[in-house]
């Protein structure tokens, strides 16, 4: 249970765009961690992917199972044993003007000694009766070593101005 | 000219912040995230309007039967 909550870092794209939050020595003194993205993408795409690598790990020991639904229905989807995990979809520069994602990453236990575990929700700020998604994430990350690092990225092209990436460390005892 | 990918890199100890270009391992990692999504995409896009097709052709069948459109929507449900 969370007791405290500390925003470790923030973050806010500035007018050339960004390619990736790259959050860094993470310290390992929180039980939990959540990261909080207000994102929006530069490309001309109405939704856009959002990825993450933990401890600039690329290799294949990502997977993540999605509950999804969209204008055209529901469903669920997953992957297994890939280079990176999917968290969720943002807008693009075609969904409606100055909209964002909003994606909240909750990892807990991220300092312990086993595979790491992630659940995301994801539901972008379309104002729109289609072209919108909302996602339930569950993460997997088969690694033991504590989490230090977090690479947040679209995937292709931009994170647009204003995106805004907040890191919050949670502990269980005051 | 190509334009140059760039990161903001947040040092959680020290607070500080930079912008910094992408390594060329994380562009090549960037363009394989691309291409295999790209695939997923698809894949997850082709599987749910083939579910919606097979459900539409259910309630269409079921109307045949004599149900109403009522009585057809739940069944499909």
């Amino acid at each position: 249970m969370a007791l405290t909550y500390t925003a470790i870092a923030t973050t806010t794209v500035g007018s050339g765009g960004s390619a990736a939050f790259d959050f860094t020595s993470i310290p390992s003194t929180y039980t939990d961690l959540q990261i909080l993205l207000s994102a929006r993408s530069a490309d001309a795409v109405f939704l856009r992917a959002v990825n993450v690598q933990f401890n600039g790990s690329s290799s294949s020991i990502y997977s993540y199972k999605q509950l999804y639904g969209f204008s055209g229905g529901a469903g669920s989807f997953g992957e297994t044993n890939i280079a990176n995990t999917f968290v969720g979809q943002m807008p693009g520069t075609s969904a409606t003007v100055s909209t964002f994602s909003n994606v909240s990453l909750y990892i807990p236990n991220y300092a312990g000694s086993t595979n790491k575990s992630m659940s995301v929700d994801s539901a972008p700020e379309i104002n729109s009766s289609t072209n919108w998604q909302l996602d339930l994430t569950a993460n997997l990350w088969s690694n033991t070593s504590a989490i230090n690092r977090v690479y947040i990225y679209p995937g292709s092209g931009n994170f647009a101005q204003y995106s805004t990436a907040t890191l919050y460390g949670i502990k269980n005892t005051v | 000219m190509s334009e140059t990918l760039t990161k903001i890199v947040v040092n959680c100890e020290t607070g500080e912040q930079q912008v910094l270009p992408l390594t060329a391992e994380e562009i090549a990692q960037r363009e394989a995230d691309a291409a295999a999504f790209a695939v997923a995409e698809a894949e997850r896009i082709a599987a749910a309007e083939a579910a919606a097709a097979a459900k539409a052709s259910g309630i269409a069948k079921l109307l045949a039967l004599g149900l109403t459109e009522e009585e057809a929507n739940a069944l499909a449900k």
